[in-house]
């Protein structure tokens, strides 16, 4: 046991915790933010995907003790207040969810991809999606809210001329 | 606790749950009700119409006693809130907002003042479950009668304090309105200081379905903010102050029994360990601890040989438990002359198709929090059956079932594999021995493995065709997968259907759409069989053999969408299936690309028509049809759960393929919107219509004819 220090959606938290456990048991555990969700524990459906330093990873296998020092953003910290992030929104538009138990992480996951890659075509979701499971088979809205995400973040000096 | 009753759940039958459970009766003061709910109006549905008309006379009544068989309440408070009571479940089918729009409908009031509470056993009135597509035929319907009722109490209300003519007032808005005295006053104004309470069956028209303004249009998930934010507390998302984890040691096989156990270490690190018969299981400060504490224990199982996937197919002909079943009902169905009408057929086709044992997957795993204060259990769990799990409960642990609540906050899915309370049980079992809260959550491998499956089977059809394509006899037997959809709706004059109930070597229970998908999977395959033989198109070959007009509609609005009759290109192949199924009519036509070298076969493209009355929400309902299909890709290519001696042998994702985005065809829905028939479910017909779909289009594409799901694990072999 130790004390670590973790810099979470913009605060600082100090855990008592083995650096050897996952994160995903710090968050979920410890610090009661359950939006991040287990579904595998090996790194195989994404329920459990947040950002590191703007990246995605799946926190069941990120040991706590790799991301001291890190930015982490979780589903919590995307909204800013009241406003969801273009992402949310976007899901919630599109009805892009059934049972929603995997949501957190393909928001997770499709906020990492339009940072790395504003306009994604639909083979690009594809390919960077593909770790994330929604046993609802609600894909091809997931893609479509994506695709409407990455619409919404343009900068709208941009419009018209994207199209 | 005999803790061996945990594992001595008997296999389950298909459609178990339906012959599950006594009616559980209410019996509930009016005054008492008011005391719970605040004062107001009241409006209850009853089960059963007949009853009540006898007690009453007939007709709605008002009255002191309520009557005790109630399926749903609607409370409208003093501030005007509408609280809807329902012990349906909502799992991702998303009946909080279809049933939200129902009572919004009908009582003229915005789907934002409206609350459903579902699903808890202590707030809501009993119901057998969520499953078998029966909640927008049934509970919608009550539903909107509920809400109908108490619109009219409302105006009744409103023409007494006016002393005019309720014929001429207006409901709107969360308001009654007077259009010639122009004036008008809210629920909340109306319901203040009253007690009244309105008991159904009600005559009251409902709106048509043609009128309807709120009902029949798509509307987003009603609570779907709470889920993109992450704030949505999920069954294993549950924590309450001085909860402890738990973790349960599993037998190391199927039916095996403990010959020893040493928990000492365990009990040293600080876990509470307890060990009842052959249930062994852990509860400490943390999950961490927990599961060290859980591999500190030693034990030795005994456990005897069992088949494995290799040699099912013949285990489940030699199995069968014909004489001793349960069932009873629609297992052997009889008509004409069978053996002299496949005799004097012009062709007679037979095959053997099988299906495999299945997982559900649902992403969250089983989970339960359980608290004891006193002889009074608190369980919050994941279930479609949150009353059968408090009777699973009462009889664990030997309580009466009203000193049991549960709980069950919106689940992340089960389709058909969340029936149970076995972990309810679990997490119970622990938290009495550690005297604190104890949640529970299984991992992946033991949601693989210590849940229920899809049974596997095998279904031997025999069918006879004339030359002009006139089918004259059908003849099928299902083993073990079951007798859901096993019927034929083509118009046959000679058939011998059978069931053949088996000793399954797997635990295994209701999968979405149950066996329909297997019974649908087989007689598509051979409706293709029997076309090609005659050598006639598909689409007319089914169309000559089927008289119901709604399954024509769905087949040629499909066909339609499709393109059906479109030459073909090297490597693709097209091919349809359908059928009626849980009251809708689906059809699916699936286009398939197989790569001559490489064997893989992609789907991809799959249209689907759907009628299931009229629609309730547009946009959800195609949700489930797309939903359907792309889960049904991974039963119909790929999934299988391998096993033997006992133990499953691929129970994690790295090992199990699930449906992923790079596995999705281009999906296209077709809505047959029937608003002169009443609303029917939808999370399941969907389903059964796919994988024969892909299987006529392989066979389309290579000639090959594949009669086993899952088809292509590995791609198809091309030798």
């Amino acid at each position: 046991m130790a004390t670590i220090q973790l810099a979470i959606n913009g605060k600082s938290y100090s855990v008592e915790a083995d650096a050897q456990t996952s994160l995903l048991t710090v968050l979920r555990e410890h610090l009661d933010l359950t939006g991040s969700k287990y579904g595998c524990g090996e790194g195989q459906c994404g329920a459990c995907t947040v950002l590191i330093d703007g990246k995605s990873q799946r926190s069941c296998i990120t040991r706590v003790g790799t991301v001291l020092g890190k930015q982490i953003t979780t589903i919590e910290g995307l909204a800013t207040g009241e406003q969801l992030h273009p992402v949310q929104q976007a899901f919630l538009d599109e009805g892009a969810m059934q049972c929603a138990y995997c949501t957190s992480g393909m928001i997770m996951s499709a906020v990492a991809l339009l940072k790395k890659n504003p306009s994604p075509n639909e083979g690009e979701i594809v390919d960077f999606m593909d770790g994330n499971i929604c046993r609802c088979g609600t894909y091809s809205r997931i893609i479509a809210a994506i695709q409407k995400a990455a619409k919404m973040q343009r900068p709208t000096m941009a419009k018209g001329a994207s199209r | 606790m005999s803790a061996k009753t945990n594992f001595e759940i008997p296999l389950e039958p298909e459609r178990y749950e339906l012959r599950a459970g006594a009616p559980y009766r209410f019996d509930l003061d009016r005054r008492d009700f008011f005391k719970f709910l605040g004062a107001g109006i009241v409006v209850v549905s009853v089960l059963k119409p007949a009853m009540v008309a006898q007690e009453s006379g007939g007709g709605r009544r008002r009255g002191e006693s309520l009557p005790k068989e109630i399926n749903a309440w609607l409370h409208i408070g003093e501030d005007g809130k509408v609280t809807v009571y329902t012990g349906k479940a909502e799992v991702g089918q998303n009946i909080r907002t279809s049933l939200t729009q129902a009572v919004s409908e009908e009582l003229h009031v915005p789907i934002s003042k409206i609350e459903l509470v579902m699903g808890d056993t202590q707030l809501t009135p009993f119901d057998m479950g969520t499953f078998g597509s029966r909640t927008t035929p049934t509970m919608n319907l009550q539903l909107r009668r509920v809400a109908a009722a108490a619109r009219d109490t409302l105006i009744g209300l409103a023409a007494a304090q006016w002393k005019v003519d309720a014929q001429r007032l207006v409901a709107a808005d969360g308001k009654i309105t007077d259009p010639h005295g122009n004036r008008s006053v809210e629920y909340a104004a109306l319901t203040k200081g009253q007690q009244l309470t309105e008991t159904l069956p009600a005559e009251d028209p409902l709106i048509p379905a043609a009128d309807w303004k709120i009902a029949g249009q798509s509307t987003s998930k009603v609570d779907g903010r709470d889920f993109v934010t992450g704030r949505h507390r999920y069954p294993s998302d549950q924590k309450i102050p001085d909860m402890l984890y738990g973790k349960v040691l599993r037998p190391a096989a199927f039916g095996a029994s403990l010959v020893s156990l040493d928990a000492q270490k365990a009990e040293q690190m600080g876990a509470t360990v307890v060990h009842d018969g052959d249930f062994v299981g852990v509860a400490a400060p943390s999950s961490k601890l927990a599961q060290s504490a859980l591999d500190a224990i030693h034990a030795e199982w005994k456990a005897e040989p069992q088949p494995s996937n290799k040699e099912l197919f013949d285990y489940l002909r030699k199995n069968t438990t014909e004489g001793h079943d349960v069932t009873g009902d629609g297992d052997s169905y009889d008509v004409g002359s069978i053996d002299k009408a496949l005799s004097s057929a012009d062709h007679k086709v037979t095959s053997t198709y099988t299906v495999s044992y299945i997982a559900h997957v649902p992403l969250e795993p089983r989970a339960a929090l359980a608290k004891w204060d006193g002889d009074q259990l608190t369980v919050w769990t994941g279930t479609q059956r949150p009353f059968g799990v408090r009777g699973q409960l009462a009889e664990a642990f030997h309580i009466p079932e009203d000193h049991v609540r549960v709980l069950m906050p919106d689940t992340g899915s089960a389709y058909g594999g969340k029936h149970t309370g076995e972990t309810a049980i679990e997490a119970a079992r622990l938290a009495k021995a550690a005297k604190r809260p104890v949640k529970l959550v299984w991992t992946r491998e033991e949601e693989f493995t210590w849940a229920y499956f899809r049974p596997a089977g095998v279904i031997d059809v025999t069918a006879g065709v004339r030359n002009d394509g006139v089918i004259t006899a059908w003849e099928m037997h299902n083993y073990n997968s079951g007798s859901a959809g096993i019927r034929t709706y083509y118009d046959v004059p000679n058939q011998r259907i059978v069931f053949h109930p088996v000793n399954s070597p797997l635990r295994q229970g209701s999968y979405r759409a149950l066996a329909a998908t297997a019974n649908h999977f087989a007689r598509e395959s051979h409706m293709d069989e029997l076309a090609h033989a005659v050598k006639m198109d598909s689409l007319e070959f089914r169309l000559k053999n089927m008289k119901n007009e709604r399954l024509r509609a769905v087949f040629q609005a499909a066909a339609k969408q499709f393109g059906w009759g479109k030459s073909k290109s090297g490597g693709q192949g097209f091919g349809m299936g359908g059928g009626y199924e849980k009251l809708g009519n689906i059809a699916t036509f699936a286009e398939v690309h197989v790569d001559a070298k490489s064997g893989e076969v992609k789907v991809v493209r799959v249209v689907s028509a759907f009628e299931c009355g009229a629609i309730v929400n547009p946009d959800n309902l195609r949700n489930q049809i797309e939903g359907s299909n792309v889960q049904g890709l991974g039963g119909a290519l790929f999934e299988a759960i391998e096993f033997e001696d006992g133990k499953i042998l691929n129970g994690r994702l790295s090992q199990y393929r699930v449906p992923r985005f790079s596995d999705l065809p281009k999906l296209e829905t077709v809505l047959v919107d029937r608003k002169d028939i009443p609303s029917v479910g939808a999370g399941e017909c969907p389903m059964v219509g796919l994988a024969p779909a892909i299987a006529n289009a392989i066979f389309d594409a290579t000639g090959t004819r594949l009669r086993s799901l899952p088809m292509v694990p590995n791609g198809l072999k091309t030798s």
